[in-house]
C-alpha cells in the first residue's frame, strides 16, 4: 500500500470537569489512546457509542483541539500548533448538523469562497468565485443556487454546500463526523454517493464517524471500533464485520437491526450501561457488561494486539478456549 | 372490532403563509395486541396524525375525520375533561423528545408519582410502591435510589426508560411511541425495543411505533403503515411489505437502504418531499417517480384494495414489474 496521508499514534485528549461547589476538578478522558492511519482515496470508519470520543478525535484530526498527548504527522510532518495555520487548509471537516453549521445570513457563493479570502490571499477575486461556482457543479448544486441563502435549501442539499465548503481548499484529508445522520433515507443515498464519487475523483482520505452499522459497512474499507475513548477493535471492514473478534463489537452487531423482516436473531444483551467517561474501569473498560469476563479482565487492561485485524481482548471471539 | 379506528383524519395548519395541510385523509386501524408500526419521512405528519388523536396540538391545527374511536369510544366529538381521564390512562403516548418532555426542575420518582396520583389516586405510600415496581419492569437498576434522581442525572436511555415507565403506569390498553430509540446507542435501543415487545406479550396493549428506522420496522412490527407527505400511501404485513412494496415510493425507499446496496453507488430518490407551496395537483410523489405518467400528475390517486397494500397509486407494483423494471 502507498504511504498515508495521515498517521496517529497514542493520541489522547483528556478534560479537566469541574466537579461542582467545592469539589476538585476530575480528569476526563474522553481519548485514551488511538492509533490509525489515512490513505489516499480510502475510507476509514470509526464506529462506537455516544460518548465513545468520536467527535473528540475528530476535533483532533482538524486542528480544532491540542491533542494531550501522542503525535499525529501529515504527509512526513508533525503537526504542532505553531505550524497549525499552514496545515489546516489540507484536513478539513463535515459535521452533522446541516442547518447549524452554514451562516444563515450568508449568500452560498459568499460561504463558499470564505475560506479563500482567509487562506488564498494569492487569487483574484475573480477567481475564487469560478472556484466556488465549480465547487457547486461538482457537490450537484445548481449555478442559480449561488446567490440563495441556506434558509432555502433542504437538508439534504444543505450537506452538499458543507461538503464543497470543505473542499474549497483542495484538502487532502475529509473527517466526516455523523455526516448523514440527520438526513432521510432518501436523502442519505444521494449524499453517499457523492462523498463515493468526490473521492475517486479527487483521491480523498476520509475519517467516516458514524454510529450506523449500515452505513459504515456500505462506505468503509477499515474501521475502528472505539469504546470510552479506546479502540477496542480495528480491521479490513470484511473482517470486522463478517468476523468480529471483540466481544464488544460482536455485541453491536448484534444489536444493529437488520431490514429484514423475519430473519435470525441471535442479540446478545448487554447488561448496564457504558461507564462514565469520568470514572473508567481499571482492567478492560468492557469488563463490566462482558458476558465473557474473567479475572485476568478485571485486573490489566488487554493492548489492541494483532496486524491487519487486531483487537483488544485476552478472550476475543473465534479464538480457541 | 379495532382498539383504534381513525377515518379520514386531516390535520390542517394555519400558517402565517396560509393553510398548510400536514395530515391528508389518512385511515387507520389498530387492534389489541398489535405492534403498528407507521413509517416515513421527516415532516410526512407521523406525530402531528397521532398528536391530533390525543387532542395535543396547538390551536392552530384544524381537525377533521369521519370517525375516531377508541376501544369503543368516540373520541371525536368527546368533551375536553372525558377525553383527559382516558389519554395518559388507557391511551398513553412517549414522546419523541424525552429529555423535553420529562420536567428539568423535578425529580423523576415526583413525576411519576405525580402520574400516578392523578389517574389513579393512589396514597403516597402505594405511589411509592408502584413507582418502585414500574421502575423495576423497565430495567432501571437500583430503583429506590434513581426515584430521586433528576433528569440531567441521568441517560438518555435511562430517562427513556422513565418516559416509559410514566407511559405504561396505569396499563395503558394503547400505548403510542413516537421515535421511542431514535436518540439512543443501539445496545440500548435492542433493550427498549425487547422491553416493549415484552410490555405487549405480557399485557395484550396495542402498540404504535413511530419510526423513520425500516430495521427497527422490520424487527419490531408487524403491520406497517407508510406515509408520505401527509397521506398514507401503503400499508401491508411486515413481510410482504419488505418482500413486495406495492407503491413506487416504498420500493424505493427500500432500495436506498445501505444494506441492500449491491454497488458501491445507491439508487436514489430524485428531488424532495413537495411542501406548502410545490404540492403537484395529482399523486404527491408523481415528481420523483420513474412510473408517474399525465394521469398520475393531474388525478390524485384513491388507495387500492388490500392485495394491493392498499397503495394510493394508478400504477401498483406487483413482483413481475419490479423484476422487469
Ligand atoms: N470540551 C469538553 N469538556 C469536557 N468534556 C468533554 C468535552 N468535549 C467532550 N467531552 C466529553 O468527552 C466524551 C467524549 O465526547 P465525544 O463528543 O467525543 O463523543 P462522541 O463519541 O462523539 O459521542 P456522540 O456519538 O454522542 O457524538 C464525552 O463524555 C463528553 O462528555
Ligand atoms: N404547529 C405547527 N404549525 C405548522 N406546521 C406544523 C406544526 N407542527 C407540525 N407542522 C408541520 O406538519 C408536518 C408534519 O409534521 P410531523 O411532526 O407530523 O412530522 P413527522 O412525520 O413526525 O416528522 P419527524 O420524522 O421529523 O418527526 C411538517 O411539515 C411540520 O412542519
Ligand atoms: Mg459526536
Ligand atoms: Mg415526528
Amino acid at each position: 500500500m502507498n504511504a498515508p496521508v495521515m498517521s496517529a499514534t497514542g493520541l489522547q485528549r483528556h478534560y479537566e470537569v469541574s466537579g461542582g461547589l467545592l469539589r476538585p476538578t476530575r480528569l476526563l478522558r474522553a481519548v485514551g489512546g488511538v492509533d490509525f492511519a489515512l490513505y489516499p482515496g480510502k475510507t476509514l470508519a470509526v464506529v462506537g457509542e455516544s460518548g465513545c470520543g468520536k467527535s473528540t478525535l475528530a476535533r483532533m484530526v482538524t486542528m480544532i483541539e491540542e491533542p494531550t498527548a501522542g503525535e499525529l504527522v501529515l504527509d512526513g510532518q508533525p503537526v504542532q500548533p505553531d505550524v497549525w495555520a499552514s496545515l489546516r487548509k489540507s484536513v478539513q471537516i463535515v459535521f452533522q448538523d446541516p442547518y447549524g453549521s452554514l451562516n444563515p445570513r450568508q449568500r452560498i457563493g459568499t460561504i463558499l469562497m470564505e475560506p479563500l479570502v482567509i487562506n488564498r490571499k494569492d487569487m483574484s477575486r475573480a477567481e475564487r468565485e469560478e472556484k466556488a461556482r465549480e465547487m457547486l457543479r461538482l457537490v450537484g448544486l445548481r449555478p442559480e443556487h449561488f446567490e440563495r441563502y441556506p434558509h432555502m435549501f433542504s437538508g439534504g442539499q444543505r450537506q452538499r454546500i458543507a461538503v464543497a465548503r470543505a473542499l474549497m481548499l483542495d484538502p487532502r484529508v475529509l473527517v466526516l463526523d455523523e455526516p448523514v445522520s440527520a438526513l432521510d433515507l432518501s436523502i442519505q443515498s444521494a449524499i453517499l454517493n457523492l462523498l463515493v464519487d468526490l473521492q475517486e475523483r479527487l483521491q480523498l482520505a476520509y475519517l467516516f464517524i458514524s454510529h450506523d452499522l449500515s452505513v459504515v459497512r456500505h462506505i468503509a474499507d477499515d474501521v475502528i471500533v472505539m469504546y470510552l475513548g479506546r479502540a477496542v477493535e480495528r480491521g479490513n471492514k470484511d473482517a470486522v464485520f463478517g468476523n468480529p473478534r471483540h466481544p464488544y463489537t460482536k455485541a453491536l452487531l448484534s444489536a444493529t437491526p437488520r431490514a429484514e423482516p423475519g430473519a435470525e436473531k441471535t442479540r446478545i444483551k448487554l447488561s448496564g450501561e457504558l461507564p462514565s467517561p469520568l470514572s473508567i474501569p481499571e482492567g478492560c473498560p468492557f469488563a463490566p457488561r462482558c458476558w465473557k469476563v474473567q479475572d485476568d479482565c478485571r485486573r490489566t487492561r488487554p493492548e489492541l494486539t494483532g496486524d491487519a485485524h487486531a483487537a483488544a481482548c485476552f478472550h476475543p471471539e473465534g479464538a480457541a478456549g | 372490532m379495532s382498539l383504534l379506528r381513525i377515518r379520514n383524519l386531516s390535520v390542517d395548519f394555519a400558517t402565517a403563509s396560509g393553510r398548510f395541510r400536514a395530515v391528508d385523509s389518512v385511515d387507520q386501524d389498530v387492534n389489541t395486541g398489535e405492534i403498528l408500526a407507521i413509517v416515513g419521512e421527516s415532516g410526512s405528519g407521523k406525530s402531528v396524525s397521532m398528536l391530533a388523536l390525543m387532542g395535543l396540538l396547538p390551536w392552530t391545527a384544524r381537525v377533521t375525520a369521519d370517525e375516531i374511536s377508541f376501544d369503543g369510544q368516540d373520541l371525536l366529538n368527546m368533551d375536553r375533561r372525558a377525553r383527559r381521564r382516558i389519554i395518559g390512562n388507557d391511551l398513553a403516548m412517549i414522546f419523541q423528545e424525552p429529555m423535553s418532555s420529562l420536567n428539568p426542575c423535578f425529580t423523576v420518582g415526583w413525576q411519576i408519582k405525580e402520574a400516578l396520583r392523578f389517574h389513579l389516586g393512589l396514597d403516597r405510600r402505594a405511589r411509592h410502591a408502584r413507582a418502585v415496581e414500574l421502575f423495576e419492569q423497565v430495567g432501571i437498576p437500583d430503583p429506590e435510589k434513581r426515584l430521586s434522581a433528576f433528569p440531567h442525572q441521568m441517560s438518555g436511555g435511562m430517562n427513556q426508560r422513565v418516559m416509559i415507565a410514566m407511559a405504561i403506569s396505569c396499563k395503558p390498553k394503547l400505548l403510542i411511541a413516537d421515535e421511542p430509540t431514535t436518540a439512543l446507542d443501539v445496545t440500548i435501543q435492542a433493550q427498549i425495543l425487547d422491553l416493549l415487545a415484552e410490555l405487549r406479550n405480557e399485557t395484550a396493549m396495542g402498540l404504535v411505533l413511530i419510526t423513520h428506522d425500516m430495521g427497527v420496522v422490520a424487527e419490531t412490527a408487524e403491520r406497517v403503515s407508510v406515509q408520505y407527505a401527509g397521506q398514507k400511501i401503503e400499508e401491508q404485513p411486515v413481510v410482504p411489505l419488505f418482500r413486495t412494496p406495492h407503491h413506487p415510493y416504498t420500493a424505493a425507499l427500500l432500495d436506498a437502504l445501505p444494506e441492500r446496496a449491491t454497488e458501491k453507488r445507491l439508487p436514489t430518490i430524485p428531488g424532495v418531499v413537495p411542501g406548502q407551496f410545490d404540492r403537484p395537483p395529482g399523486c404527491l410523489f408523481s415528481p420523483r417517480c420513474k412510473f408517474a405518467d399525465d394521469r398520475c400528475r393531474g388525478e390524485p390517486p384513491q388507495p387500492c384494495g388490500a392485495d394491493l397494500g392498499q397503495a394510493r397509486c394508478f400504477h401498483p407494483l406487483s413482483t413481475d414489474e419490479r423484476l422487469a423494471s
